[in-house]
Formats: C-alpha cells, structure tokens, sequence
C-alpha cells in the first residue's frame, strides 16, 4: 500500500500539468452539458470526443473522457431531482426522493445534496482505487456466473426486502420489467425472443426509453390534473441557500459512509452503478432513522441513491483496467478508447504503463472536486427553473422526454415507445403499482438471466453451484439474511 | 450579359452533372454505422479507418460514427437495408452479414446490401487455463473424450460457437458451450478457471497471456502467427503451433472484418469507397493497427470479395445444418 501512495505521488506528476488540467476542466464541463441532457448521457458524450483523442496522448485522452464521464455522471441527477426525467439508468433511484424534495420547494437543498454526495462517493471510490489498485485482480477472478448471478439476486434482495407497499403489486411490477428486460436477441439460445418480426424489436427494448416514458411523461401526466401541486412553494433561491444546505449536508454521515462502501462493492463486484444505487436505497431504508420517511422526500434517500451511484462508477474503473470489464456503457466505450490507442488493459497493465494507470487514478481526485465545484455554481440556476409556473415547464418537460427517447438510438419506434410508457406509468401510479422495481427487473433482468442459464451450463443443472464457493456461500447467507429481515419486518407489522 | 451567364451556368451544370455519372464524392457527412457494441473488435475497425481518413484526408467530409449493435449486430445491418442508394452510409461487421440470416429471424439478406470491401482477418486460438493438464491440440482431445470439458465463448450460433462444433465434429468430441456476452467475459472466466477452454481472437486474450492467466494451445491458421517481439518472457505469436499442425485437420478459420453499403447502389459510388478503403489499407496506420491487434491484412473487394463470402457461406451453412441451427 505505501507503494501505492508513491505511485499516486508519480500519477500526480503526471496529471497535474497544465495542459492536463484544462483538459480536465474541458472534460467535465461538457460532461455536465451531457449529463443534463436525459437519453444524450455520458456514453455518447465520450463516443462524440473520442475521435478528437486519436491524435493525443493516450494518458491526456483518458483524463479528458473520464473527466467528462464524472461530469456527465454528476449533472446526471440534475433533471432527475427537478422534472423526475432520470438522465442516466443509474440516477433513478435519486427521483425516488430527490423528485418530491424539489416538489416541495426545496429544490436547492436536493441539488445540493445530490452534487456533494456524489462528490463524496466519487472521492471515497477512488481512495478505495487507490488503496487496492494492485491486488484486486485475484478477487475479482472470483466471479463467476454462479456468483454473479447471486450478486444480481443479492441487489433485488436488499431492495425489494426492505421496501413496503403490497408485496402482490411488487411482484406484477417485477414481473413486467422481466418480461421486458426478455425481448430481443437471447445471449444464450441466440434466437430472437418476443420480436414478432418486427425488426424494430430486434435490438430490444430501449431501457431508457421506458423509463423516461415512465417517469418523465408518466409524472408529467399526473401533474396535469393537479397542476398547481408542481407550483413550487417560493424560497429564496440564492448562493446563501446553497451555503446553508451544504453546511448541514455532513449531518447524514451515516448514510453517506454505508452508501460509500455499498457503492465500492457493487463498483468492483460486477454490478455497476444502476444496481449499486438500487441496493444502497434499499438498505438505507433500512438502516437509516428516517428510513420511513424514504420516498417522500427524505434527504437520506436522496444521498444514500446518489453516493452509491458515483462510488460505484470510479471503483469500476479497477475491473476495466485491470480485466478489460466494463461495468457500464460508458465504461465500454473508454475501453474501445483504450484500444485505439494502444493501450491492452489487463493484469500487467499496472506493471507496463504505470504513469498512465496512475496518471488516470490521480487526475480522478482533482476532476471530481472540479465536478462538483462547477455544479454546486449551477444550482440557484436550475433551482429558479422549479418557480417557472407549470403551464410553461410542463411543455418543456414533454420535449425534454421526446429528445431524450430519440437520443438513445435515433429510431421513430422508440417515440411510440415512449408514448406506450408514458400511459402505463400514470396508471400504474394511479393503481398504487410501484415502478422502481420494474425498472430493476428491467435494468438486472436480462444479466441476471443470462448468469443463471450460464451456471445451469458449467454445473450441468446443479444448484448446489449456488453453494459451491466460499464466495457463493457468503453472498447466498446474505440474501438469506435480507429475506429474513424482509419477513420479520412483515411479521411485526402485522402484530 | 444574363443570357451569357445563364448560358455560362448551364453548360457548367451540364459538365457537373456529367462528371457526377462517372465519379462519386460525398457531398454531405458521412455515417460509419458499428454493428457491434462499443469498445468490441468492430467497434476499434471503424473507428481506426476514420482516424486513418482523418489524419491523411482521404475524403473530404466529416465521419460521424454511430453504434447499432443490438441483436448481435442484426440492429445495424437492418439500419443500413433501410438507406437504400445513400452512398454516404457505410455498415461496419464482420461475416455476421451473411451467418446472423441462415441462424435466426433477422430482416436482410446477404445480397441485400452492396458490399465494398473485406480489410482484415481476425484468427482464432485455442486458449486454456495455465493448469490445466493438456499441452498440445492432440492431448487436450484426448481428455475431451475422457471428460466434460468445458467451452466459453462470445454469443450463441456465433463464430465461437460454430468454430467449436468444427472442432468437435473433426475430433470427435462433445463438448458443453457457455455463451457469454464477449470475447472479454470468455477471457476473464477463463483467467478465473471457471471455464476450461475459450477460442479468442489475439486482441481479446493477450492481457491474460502476458499476466500467465492463460495459454495459447494452437492457432487456426495455416501458417503461423507473423513473427514479432516476445509477448511474455519466453513465447512471441510466431511461437503458438497452428492446430493442423498439432493433429487438429482444420485449415483455416478466421473472422473478416468486412465494410457494406446499402442496397441499390451505383456503382461510382462503390468504387469510390473501395477507393478509400484502398487508400486506407496503404497506410502505416493501418499496418500499425494489424500488427497491433495481431490480425491478418488482406483486402478483398469486387468480385474476389462476393467468391469469398459465397463460399463461407456455403461451409458455414454445413455446420448449422449438422447442429439444427437453420431458420426456416
């Protein structure tokens, strides 16, 4: 470990120059231009200015794209907390109570509250980079499909478990977001599932089409048969505001720390951000003392979503330079970059270009506190937005949602799509059927599925695979663990 | 003086419109469209060729690249049916264009689209775990046929998995497949000794070579690897036996990286484009890029391309006939 602190010492030889800081700079204001943008989102962003990185140096172009990356990551709950429309899969559960904050007119303390914990989690996930950079090749070698498929079952557990509501209506929601997650090519039978020869349906359904169709124009159409419920109640929106909000933001320590290291497994373990955010939601509901509070606008929620989220993305910059596994689409398109120029990650890559990993690793401390810097200057700007009466938002809100959809893969399908949703999330709201955890079987469905299908292969149908590995017992007692709780919950409700 | 000019001016666009018959050139921005996912083998092809057409401005508008790679590609090529005679389309894969239709339900036919140009060849490899028992292509048959092995792998029906129905048909053996997302998975699982055997291209295991994760047993290739620097302490590409070699009677098996244009397509428009990609196989950078990914360079167009692509079709179509793949 000290040698990795000297390591860092080199990296910030290399990052901190000045050509390498405006690059950063650069990086991370287009990002939060892109982040803000719902269906644009980081992996575009960094797949427009790839080609402008083919001439650079490979360490100077990385710090540029993953500058943008923690940018776009960032401004990502920007219109997550303000319209309800996620920008990015993995800030929907920063709707669940950033949305209803702002609703009630507290718009500037949920930005706030947003950008510094992801400032937070981006900063406690590069530390935990920092630390483990050389030895976390042998766990992550631990995984797999038997152990990644629990990790799925693991981040459904903990989520569903500690939620409340009517277990029968969870489980339909689930249910639909499964069947959802199903349709197009199958990885395992390659044969196309649930596409009726429509070749629209053959690349599968567009998961932020749906969700954009289910929170943005779904919270839109309920919005207009009350509309002066969106009418925010008037506060000074002002920088002392911001100060104010900033200064009581520590208090939540707890929630942050557990979100942190919740967000760090899920990073490294192979579940991504959009899980890791899920998860930590789930427990905080939990373990916080406001846990009932959680999606009616508890600041908790809010931070307990956005930490995990922003810590799980800079820990996953370790499984995809030390293994060549991304853990998110954006994570994918840096690894083509990688490539392009030159750079093969794997287990030696530590060893063979040192000043380019911890060139990257360094430049990952400074970009994140520029991040969040620049969008804490942006907050009264989007708060004032919150006061614009809702006859002019609404219509803004509904092109917001119609560019998003189209972003994602330029098809007339998908605005059909997004019509469809928009409808089924205003019903499903209206019959009281929750829609986050149709999102997750949507988001986890299909690699969960795979995962299983690939344990039934390797252990020719056996599921005591599931118990097959110290690393499968532990996280199998886990879920085991969450169940109990869940029913236990259920019991003393009940009594 | 109107009249001269009006003259002047439709002389003029009688020459223009004349020049335009015999040659092409892109009068608005180009689209590369990736029939693959971002960060993968097809992803890096188009992406290099546009950095190359960039740096030695080979056209004169600007590329703009958009990933399509949904159902293993079929989202892409089905894009690139729908732009019908607009040359300024072109569609980036591999032989998927004519393996993906005979497998499943997709909307194209190979000779629906215009092809331009085929630029590289990708080998395959038998890769295993550094522990593992066998040394050689002939030892690890023979534990194949005393024991389930066990076969990781990019897709379903894919060109992993029909290289090792090859296998299996000419050893044979009887295997279990993993389908995985990409070649990556499959290397990783492999490194982590959950899978005993994968058939990755060079690219897509070396990082777990170089770091002892994994061996290479043989390459599909008739001739070895080109020679180079070593790639761990004691073995460059040159020093991996080829599988006929070592017993295993499979001549050759690789993957092209092929380029496409939509249907209906005059043929200015393909010559230009063959043109350019020409140019592009010239380059250093190119040669860079080959060498680099440890792929084979080879350019394939007109006539000598379709032959190529009919007659891996028709080998192809033996072996999903043999498994039950075909679609009716």
């Amino acid at each position: 470990m000290v040698e990795n602190f000297t390591q860092l010492m080199q990296g910030f030889a290399v990052s901190l120059s000045a050509y390498h800081i405006a690059l950063m700079m650069a990086g991370v204001m287009f990002g939060l231009v892109v982040g803000v943008m719902p269906g644009l989102g980081a992996p575009n962003g960094v797949s427009l200015l790839l080609p402008l990185t083919f001439t650079m140096e490979p360490v100077s172009a990385v710090i540029l794209l993953t500058s943008m990356y923690w940018g776009a990551l960032i401004g990502g709950s920007t219109t997550s907390i303000l319209f309800n429309i996620p920008g990015e899969p993995s800030s929907i559960a920063t709707t669940f109570d950033g949305y209803p904050m702002a609703k009630r007119g507290e718009a500037t303390k949920a930005l706030t509250f947003a950008f510094l914990s992801s400032g937070f989690g981006a900063l406690f996930g590069v530390v935990v980079v920092t630390l483990l950079a050389s030895s976390i090749t042998k766990f992550a070698l631990l995984f797999s499909p038997v152990e990644y498929f629990l990790v799925f079952v693991l981040a459904f557990a903990s989520f569903i478990a500690f939620g409340a509501g009517s277990p029968l209506k969870t489980i339909v929601s689930i249910l639909i977001g499964l069947a959802l997650a199903s349709v197009g090519m199958d990885t395992i039978s390659g044969s196309m599932r649930l596409t009726y020869d429509i070749p629209e349906l053959i690349r599968g359904i567009s998961f932020l089409v749906v969700v954009i169709g289910l929170f943005g124009l779904g919270e839109l159409l309920e919005t207009m048969q009350n509309p002066y419920a969106a009418k925010a109640v008037t506060t000074r929106l002002d920088w002392a505001e911001v100060f104010r909000s900033a200064m009581i933001w520590p208090r939540h320590y707890a929630s942050l720390l557990r979100s942190a290291i919740i967000g760090c497994w899920m990073g490294i373990a192979p579940g991504g951000p959009t899980a890791a955010s899920f998860m930590s939601y789930g427990i905080g509901k939990r373990m916080s003392r406001n846990g009932a509070n959680f999606g009616k606008g508890e600041p908790d929620g809010l931070v307990s979503a956005e930490t995990a989220d922003q810590a799980a993305g800079s820990a996953a910059m370790l499984p995809m330079l030390a293994l060549g596994l991304p853990s998110s689409a954006t994570a994918a398109v840096l690894l083509g970059g990688l490539l392009i120029w030159g750079i093969t990650p794997g287990p030696t890559l530590f060893r063979e270009k040192p000043e380019f990993v911890w060139g990257l690793i360094s430049s990952m401390y400074l970009a994140n506190v520029v991040a969040v810097i620049m969008a804490l200057a942006t907050v009264p700007l989007f708060a004032r937005m919150m006061q614009v009466p809702f006859s002019i938002t609404g219509p803004i809100i509904a092109m917001i949602c119609v560019i998003g959809a189209w972003t994602v893969a330029g098809a007339p399908f998908d605005l059909w799509l997004l019509m469809v949703f928009g409808v089924v999330g205003f019903v499903m709201k209206a019959l009281d059927y929750p829609l986050a955890p149709l999102v997750l079987g949507m988001v986890l469905g299909d690699r969960m599925e795979d995962a299983f299908r690939q344990s039934m292969l390797l252990s020719g149908g056996k599921f005591s695979a599931f118990l097959g590995s110290p690393l499968a017992v532990v996280i199998s007692s886990l879920i085991a663990l969450c169940i109990l709780v869940a029913v236990m919950g259920a019991v003393r409700r009940r009594a | 003086m109107r009249g001269y000019r009006s003259k002047f001016l439709s002389a003029a666009f009688v020459i223009a419109s004349a020049v335009s018959a015999m040659a092409f050139s892109p009068s608005k921005p180009v689209e590369f469209v990736v029939t693959a996912g971002a960060g993968g083998g097809t992803d890096i092809f188009a992406r290099t060729i546009q950095s190359i057409i960039q740096k030695h401005n080979l056209m004169s508008q600007p590329v703009v690249v958009t990933l399509k790679g949904g159902g293993s590609g079929a989202e892409g090529f089905v894009y690139g049916k729908t732009g019908a005679g607009d040359p300024h389309r072109l569609i980036f894969g591999t032989s998927n264009q004519w393996l993906l239709p005979m497998v499943a339900k997709v909307g194209w036919k190979r000779e629906e689209l215009t092809p331009v140009a085929a630029l590289a060849f990708d080998e395959f490899l038998l890769w295993t775990r550094p522990d593992a028992p066998w040394k050689t292509a002939g030892e690890l048959v023979a534990a194949a046929k005393a024991g389930n092995i066990k076969v990781g792998g990019s897709q379903s029906k894919d060109l992993d998995e029909t290289l090792l129905r090859i296998v299996e048909q000419v050893a044979g053996i009887k295997t279990t497949y993993i389908p995985f997302k990409s070649g990556g998975e499959a290397a990783v699982q492999l490194a982590g000794g959950h899978i005993d055997l994968n058939t990755n291209n060079p690219a897509e295991n070396v990082g777990q070579w170089k770091a002892g994760q994994a061996r290479p047993i043989c390459v599909f290739s008739p001739t070895r690897l080109a020679a180079g620097p070593k790639v761990t302490d004691t073995m460059a590409w040159s020093d991996i036996p080829t599988c006929k070699e070592q017993g295993l009677a499979i001549e050759e098996y690789k993957m092209p990286r092929v380029v496409y244009l939509p249907p209906n397509m005059p043929a200015p428009a393909v010559a230009f484009w063959a043109d350019v990609l020409r140019k592009v196989f010239a380059t250093d950078e190119w040669k860079e890029y080959i060498a680099r990914t440890s792929q084979t360079g080879t350019f394939l167009a007109g006539e000598e391309f379709t032959r190529f692509m009919v007659a891996d079709e028709a080998r192809s179509r033996k072996v999903f006939e043999a498994e039950n793949w075909l679609v009716k």
